[in-house]
């Protein structure tokens, strides 16, 4: 096993969580486009990733008290969704999840509060059959990530968790809630600058009666077997039409016609399908795709935002021809876009575990780095996401980057010198492991030699058992926490 | 051509620059540029403050009448005494700790706070505030540009961020401000022994020295792991101070702890910036003076008067100022779910032994009449009467001894109200 396919290897850290020793292996001589295909085309692959957890040959869970419980806690649903990223056969849905998971930005703390913590993790993580209820939002990404934009707009629109997050169950006729209105406008579509305040009101209008309830009234809500559902509630629907500044229809209306309260909800699926539709969403999903695929160094092309936006259009905003096209396209496959986009840190974490290895390792180590890097599952810090790129690297948070890569090279220590032991000889060749066994970006000579110069200070070569010990995790600690690991 | 750490974060193309201090010379750094000498700690109320249930303009009938659930009862309230207008005021009940200060003259209250064009948006509205140019949303901040301003190389501590995120206002060109969420856990861990551990701490250093000309990007997080190794020392040193009262148990007043350690220790930074959540009431604010919004204050109003206390305990009062902003106010009228939603004017407030306490600018009338000059937006939101800009400059002006019409990219000090 060695790396070498260098052009397959970029395209996995892109839309999945980097190569797996197996992946090396399986993609040893695969060309870019069966790559694609394999990535895209994920439900070829099996979807029975849940079913290994608990099983010896997979990265860990901690549980606490109890049973595994990833459906109502929170705890065990982030453990649940990181061992998907680091085991998933499926890793371009993982991928879509975590970015549509960033797009709709909707924070646990708050559903908690208003639903309890067991209904708000069911909102967020339940999966269909595991307890009565709709599934999890987040389940809701994975089914629909890759599917018609308008189809997911509409599926989040009427998402009870973002009916608490964005208060939508307080929008009534008399006194229209404006917070799911504005973001609909500003962050998941089409962005700043294309509304006015008054289209704000106006959509608020459209949403009112899109509410929620329990479905056994007068239950307490932290009883695991009842759920919250959807309930459209047509007393409460602003019955009048809602004039906008932009297009509502295709032949150029703005204005929302009125409708009996028992048809109310088709003004919401008529702004819905708009702001779907307009060019203006096709342009900004392209930009923030270009981000999350392409790179964060250079600036969107023009050609791409155009080229992505007419194959959105064209395909009627179905997602998944748009990341087959980025995935084939010359803007993400040219050399020049290797490591050149900001590692996410649940990307550098599954990575890294990936890499260095997992054996006795409980993916809940993970908890408590990954809130010091910045990145809570399912907490975002607003509905406008995480603060990607260079945000993500405040010293605080590349310090807590670089305590993980210790924490994780102290936990494999045994693992890695076992492995390493072929290449205890010479300092370069124990370098030389590691770099075939993880994939940063090239280092520059400079950093190079340093790295060569930490492994001859303080021993002698060869390596002794105790010094190939300590030289491994050292080494892997300091490769693992350096910038060239930042970047995928 | 000197490349901001903003810039080269929308352009990415440029490069990014940093003059790496060797780590010894750090304590005489810090002693050249002042310890213990002036700092300030801006605090943000992140998510747009309700300026009207902070600040009361209680005898206004439009206050109760628009605020049918959420209004606090005048009775609940503590008085401040009218401001220049003769508007009667007083301080959400939850705020004693303020009213004692306001009370010893250490605290200023400034009404109605903002800019033209308010922007509704948080995102845009705190980025806003952090560039102090209502006119555009990227670039560097003006803590940062203030930061840019010190004598080279600019110490790695002058800048001190509690949240973990850099705030766009301490976006600096010469400086990558550290993010210090947790002073107990900003420290390097190792897999090995203390020899070891020391082997791999200066291989770290070497290899992050590394600044590549052709990769920026690298340069820029090379940037950050420098800030961390080369800070972690005197960050830690933070960690046995013993204040000399017991703060609140939360994240707001327990980064104000740290905060008055790193002054108490001389540590050397000129500018901290501390946060607290939650402002973004569209819902349940609560009713007669409690819920919600009253559990803010209570976060905001206990942490800064354990903060007051100890930094007079300790004697460093007059060497601190607190400036505290939020990115808007809220909307007069509440909404159908007992809330408020995004307004525009705002109240600022400044806390420090050198303060000039007392109330400044004027409160709005609540009238929705449309020849009500004090407000906006069809009489839905309060209009900003002092530009947050002039309070800006009187501290860089007054306080920090710096060039405001410079920094702030023109002169606000006309008008400016003169709380320090």
């Amino acid at each position: 096993m060695a790396r070498g396919n260098w052009p397959v290897e970029h395209l996995l850290r892109r839309a999945g969580f980097g190569a797996s020793a197996d992946d090396l292996i399986r993609f040893e001589d695969a060309s870019v486009s069966v790559a694609v295909d394999y990535l895209v085309e994920y439900d070829r692959q099996p979807d029975d990733v849940d079913s290994k957890i608990g099983q010896a040959a997979y990265v860990g869970i901690t549980t606490g008290n109890g049973p595994f419980a990833p459906y109502t806690n929170i705890e065990h649903a982030r453990q649940r969704w990181l061992f998907r990223m680091v085991h998933s056969q499926r890793p371009l849905q993982e991928k879509m999840a975590l970015f549509w998971h960033n797009h709709f930005a909707t924070a646990y703390s708050k559903l908690a509060g208003v639903v309890s913590g067991v209904q708000a993790t069911k909102m967020l993580a339940l999966k269909r059959g595991e307890l009565p209820g709709p599934q999890g939002q987040i389940e809701l990404f994975r089914q629909f990530g890759m599917g018609s934009f308008q189809t997911l707009l509409f599926e989040v629109a009427r998402d009870p968790a973002m009916i608490v997050w964005l208060d939508g169950r307080t929008n009534f006729r008399a006194r229209p809630q404006e917070n799911f209105a504005r973001e609909i406008m500003e962050l998941f579509t089409f962005g700043v600058g294309n509304y006015t305040e008054s289209d704000v009101y106006t959509a608020a209008r459209v949403f009112t009666g899109w509410n929620l309830r329990l479905a056994t009234p007068g239950q307490r809500n932290d009883d695991p077997n009842t759920y919250y559902e959807f309930f459209y509630n047509p007393n409460q629907h602003d019955i009048n039409s809602k004039g906008f500044t932009f297009a509502i229809y295709p032949n150029g209306s703005g204005t929302i016609p009125a409708r009996p309260a028992s048809e109310g909800m088709q003004d919401g699926i008529d702004l819905i399908v708009a702001l779907a539709r307009h060019p203006e969403t096709a342009r900004r999903l392209a930009r923030k795709l270009w981000g999350f695929f392409v790179s964060e160094i250079h600036a969107p092309e023009p050609a791409f935002v155009e080229a992505v936006s007419r194959e959105y259009l064209l395909n009627n905003t179905e997602i998944r021809p748009v990341i087959r096209y980025i995935l084939r396209s010359p803007w993400i496959n040219d050399r020049s876009r290797w490591y050149t986009r900001y590692a996410w840190p649940v990307e550098f974490v599954v990575r890294s575990i990936r890499e260095i290895g997992w054996n006795g390792l409980s993916i809940d180590t993970a908890r408590t780095p990954l809130t010091n890097m910045g990145q809570q599952l399912f907490e975002p810090p607003d509905v406008a996401g995480w603060s990607l790129g260079p945000e993500w690297f405040s010293t605080g948070a590349m310090l807590a980057r670089m305590n993980f890569a210790s924490q994780l090279a102290a936990n494999q220590r045994f693992n890695l010198s076992r492995d390493a032991a072929v290449a205890r000889r010479t300092p370069e060749d124990l370098l030389g492991f590691f770099m075939n066994r993880l994939s940063p970006a090239p280092y520059d000579s400079a950093p190079y030699n340093e790295l060569l110069s930490y492994l001859r200070t303080g021993v002698t070569w060869p390596l002794s058992d105790a010094n190939l010990t300590a030289k491994s995790a050292g080494l892997a600690k300091l490769l693992v926490g350096s910038s060239e690991y930042q970047f995928v | 051509m000197k490349i901001s750490r903003r810039e080269f974060i929308r352009d990415g193309v440029a490069a990014f620059t940093v003059s790496f201090a060797a780590p010894a010379f750090l304590n005489d750094l810090a002693l050249a540029q002042g310890v213990r000498s002036r700092n300030l700690v801006v605090v943000y109320l992140s998510g747009g403050n309700d300026a009207l249930n902070t600040v009361v303009p209680y005898q206004d009938q439009f206050y109760y009448s628009r605020r049918p659930a959420i209004a606090i009862p005048a009775g609940q309230l503590l008085q401040i005494g009218s401001d220049s207008s003769g508007k009667a005021l007083g301080l959400h009940p939850r705020l004693a700790g303020l009213r004692t200060i306001f009370n010893e003259g250490r605290l200023a209250i400034v009404q109605r706070t903002g800019y033209a064009n308010s922007s509704r948006s948080h995102f845009q509205g705190t980025d806003i505030w952090g560039t102090a140019n209502p006119a555009t949303t990227s670039g560097l901040g003006w803590l940062g540009r203030y930061l840019d301003t010190l004598p080279s190389p600019v110490d790695a501590l002058a800048g001190w961020n509690s949240t973990r995120e850099t705030p766009r206002a301490l976006i600096a060109q010469r400086v990558a401000v550290p993010a210090i969420p947790d002073a107990r856990t900003y420290s390097l861990a190792s897999p090995n022994g203390a020899a070891e551990a020391l082997n791999e701490r200066n291989a770290a250093t070497r290899i992050a020295s590394n600044a590549p000309g052709d990769r920026p990007h690298l340069s820029f997080v090379n940037g950050s792991l420098i800030g961390a190794l080369s800070t972690l020392d005197r960050v830690a040193s933070v960690n046995t101070y013993a204040p000399s009262l017991v703060y609140p148990n939360n994240g707001f007043a327990l980064a104000l702890r740290t905060v008055a350690g790193s002054i108490a220790r001389g540590i050397g930074t000129r500018v901290y910036w501390v946060q607290t959540g939650g402002f973004d009431t569209h819902s349940a604010q609560g009713n007669a003076g409690g819920g919600a919004y009253a559990n803010l204050m209570g976060t905001y109003g206990d942490g800064m008067f354990a903060f007051y206390q100890d930094l007079r305990n300790q004697g460093l009062l007059n060497d601190t100022l607190v400036l505290q902003f939020s990115e808007f106010g809220r909307r007069i009228s509440e909404n159908g779910s007992q809330g408020t939603d995004h307004g525009a004017g705002g109240v600022m407030m400044a806390m420090g032994g050198m303060v000039r306490g007392g109330l400044y600018g004027t409160a709005p009338s609540l009238d929705p009449a449309s020849s009500n000059g004090t407000l906006e937006n069809n009489g839905a939101d309060v209009r900003h009467e002092t530009d947050f800009r002039a309070v800006y400059a009187r501290v860089l002006e007054n306080w920090l001894g710096a060039n405001s019409a410079a920094i702030l990219g023109g002169n606000f000090l006309a008008g400016a109200p003169a709380i320090i």
